[in-house]
């Protein structure tokens, strides 16, 4: 009776006393990442163009024609000739083929997040799940894993997505799968294992396991948990990397997708605009700088975790 | 370690044949076949096709096709190329492999100089703007959009001021009653490279050991004698003015690698460095009151190397990988380029073959840095 009394009253302390924990440690953590400085400039590029991309949507159902703004079949009647220097009506100019360069930016900029946030989160369960089993198990399923890692590191990413996208139809989604496949059985399994190995042999596993835990509780409870940083961080590189190679792949006109930054710039190649830089810049200029910036956003981001999590990097 | 390197040979062969069979289906599983790439030639009509399918061995059953591959590979044959008839698919390699390797072996090395000096100036100077400014611009430069970067070196240095060709290999012009063909010329560079580059370490080595005064002197004064000699002798073999042109279109593709390149190394180093900055040794060092240069460049940068390194060598297998969009921009005929056609024009010998190759590099060059490790740093042991 009075056991449960105590456990009663204890209850609800237990969790905000874990909430408070919580908090410090957030905002302790906030505070060294606003301190690299580099990661705060990351994540000012990254809520620029979530604003951009979740404009859209409004722009186009209240100021925009879809007849003119469109950024796949529009076509800029207001226009005498294609492509348009920028103007007020058109504040990036208009495509080869007569559409706002505006509209197509902030359009994908929608479809980036997306592949770049799906093909995160699919590397890193993966990554995370083979880390902690061959780090748990070992042996046999260890050695099957981590030969498959090293096929998939040794695969040529770029040549494989391009024979893969000339055998399948890929399209963003696909794309964002592959991505997450290649990666999370490949390189993020084997910076995930390194990291679960040093966490399988501490005593609380030990704990855990003459407690009666089973393999599933013990992965799941007891090691992911303490794998989560690494992953998130990793997370931020493969968004990096995916949206990079989407451009890639749509720059060389190889993926069947409607419109990305990567297709803005084939479509000005296609048209033959790409060496009359100084006359055309806003053909060239506006995607190429949104993937360059996008993609260094989240690899600062990334830098500046890495500094946060990592404890060998603190300032002494 | 001869226990160990045995096994990891067994796990390599093992790793390559699986590695293989993928590839080898991963390109079959493309719809089609070579004969499709004649299908809009009125000169040949479907008989034709027919038979160049019979010839070629495509009509038969694709695990068929793969045993005769797997049996083909084994005995050293990687076949005949259909796209490049009747050269085989060693040949092609042999010729595209080294300007490849080339290319990206001197970005490698020159943005791993480069990264290395940086980032242990950026650690040493650690929070002051000089990081930030190094960092912002070297990530910038490292995810940029790489299409676009390398078109604007061309238009700006080739376009604008012609300082160098737009692209390719060579100027036909300069090369049209030339003694003698390109890959000569080529293999030639390639020697008078390795000749330098052995000399050049020798003389480090040899310097660096010895302990020799004024060294910086001698090492430099060696490199120019050296460099003066083989300069020398290009010119008396009257082929100088050939190299001299496939040099000339070699700056752009090495510049705008190395630029894109050097930041990996540059933040690998830096927080290697950082690492390191906190052993005792380094404590130790400065307690003896030695000056800050020693400290950070006999005795951090050094024991920070060792990740750098592994970095290195894993940087060179992926050299194929990352040609494709510098050498398509380039029109580099390098073996990215032939992977690219080989695959999108169902090239299956070609591709597959060029694919092993690039998997037989990879993991070599894994081996090479396991064993590097054991040789730099002598606390691990197999």
């Amino acid at each position: 009776m009075a056991v449960a009394a105590a456990s009663q009253s204890a209850t609800p302390a237990l969790w905000r006393m874990r909430l408070t924990l919580a908090a410090r440690s957030v905002r302790e953590n906030w505070s060294m990442f606003v301190g690299t400085r580099i990661g705060v400039l990351g994540l000012a590029i990254i809520v620029f163009y979530l604003l951009l991309a979740a404009a859209h949507p409004i722009l186009m159902n209240t100021v925009w024609e879809p007849r003119i703004y469109d950024p796949v079949v529009g076509y800029a009647f207001d226009e005498a000739r294609q492509p348009a220097p920028p103007s007020l009506r058109h504040p990036l100019g208009t495509d080869p083929l007569g559409r706002d360069i505006l509209s197509q930016l902030m359009f994908s900029a929608r479809s980036e997040f997306m592949l770049g946030l799906l093909a995160a989160v699919v590397t890193v369960t993966i990554g995370t799940t083979v880390g902690a089993v061959t780090a748990y198990f070992g042996g046999i399923v260890d050695t099957i894993l981590m030969r498959l890692a090293d096929i998939m590191i040794m695969l040529p990413g770029i040549s494989v997505l391009i024979v893969l996208s000339a055998t399948i139809g890929v399209e963003h989604f696909e794309l964002a799968l592959i991505i997450g496949i290649l990666s999370g059985f490949g390189g993020a399994g084997v910076l995930l294992k390194s990291q679960a190995l040093g966490v399988v042999v501490k005593p609380y596993i030990e704990a855990a396991r003459a407690a009666g835990g089973g393999p599933v509780h013990i992965i799941f409870v007891h090691i992911v948990p303490n794998l989560l940083p690494l992953s998130f961080l990793y997370m931020m590189f493969t968004v990096t990397g995916a949206i990079f190679s989407e451009a890639v792949l749509s720059f060389l006109g190889l993926l069947d997708i409607r419109m990305s930054w990567g297709l803005m710039i084939h479509t000005t190649e296609s048209a033959g605009y790409l060496l009359q830089v100084g006359e055309f810049w806003w053909l060239i200029f506006p995607a190429s700088l949104s993937i360059t910036l996008l993609c260094s956003s989240f690899y600062l981001v990334g830098r500046s975790l890495d500094e946060v999590i990592n404890p060998r990097l603190r300032r002494a | 370690m001869a226990a160990y390197l045995l096994k990891r040979v067994i796990q390599i062969l093992l790793t390559l044949f699986v590695f293989l069979s993928i590839v080898f289906f991963l390109v079959n599983a493309q719809p089609g076949d070579i004969s499709n790439v004649y299908a809009l030639n009125p000169d040949l009509p479907p008989e034709t096709r027919e038979k160049l399918r019979e010839l070629f061995g495509v009509n038969q059953p694709l695990w068929k096709q793969y045993l005769v591959y797997l049996r083909n590979v084994v005995t050293g044959n990687f076949g005949i190329s259909f796209s490049l008839y009747p050269r085989t698919v060693a040949d092609v390699i042999a010729e595209r492999l080294p300007r490849t390797l080339v290319l990206f072996m001197t970005a490698t090395v020159l943005s791993f100089y480069l990264g290395f000096v940086l980032g242990k100036i950026i650690a040493w100077r650690r929070g002051g703007w000089t990081e930030y400014a190094t960092t912002l611009g070297g990530v910038t430069l490292y995810t940029v959009f790489t299409p676009w970067f390398a078109l604007m070196m061309i238009w700006l240095f080739a376009f604008k001021a012609g300082w160098f060709p737009i692209g390719k290999f060579l100027d036909p012009v300069v090369w049209q009653d030339a003694p003698t063909d390109a890959n000569t010329v080529f293999n030639r560079m390639l020697l008078t490279v390795i000749v330098l580059s052995g000399i050049v370490f020798a003389v480090f080595i040899v310097t660096t050991k010895r302990r020799v005064s004024g060294a910086g002197y001698i090492r430099l004064g060696s490199v120019a004698i050296s460099a003066a000699v083989l300069v020398g002798v290009w010119l008396a073999s009257g082929t100088g003015y050939l190299a001299w042109d496939i040099a000339k279109h070699m700056v752009l593709p090495i510049a705008t690698l190395t630029l894109i390149s050097f930041a990996g190394t540059m933040l690998l180093t830096r927080n290697s460095m950082l690492e390191t900055m906190r052993e005792d040794y380094v404590l130790a060092a400065r307690a003896k009151g030695l000056p800050e240069k020693d400290v950070r460049d006999r005795h951090v940068a050094r024991n920070a190397l060792l990740p750098v390194v592994t970095s290195f060598v894993f940087s060179l297998a992926f050299a194929v990988d990352g040609g494709i969009i510098i050498e398509s921009v380039f029109s580099w005929p390098g073996m990215g380029q032939t992977l690219v056609a080989a695959a999108t024009t169902e090239d299956v010998p070609l591709a597959v073959g060029a694919f092993v190759f690039v998997g037989i590099f990879v993991l070599v060059a894994h081996l090479l840095a396991d064993v590097l490790y054991v040789y730099l740093d002598p606390r691990i042991r197999y």
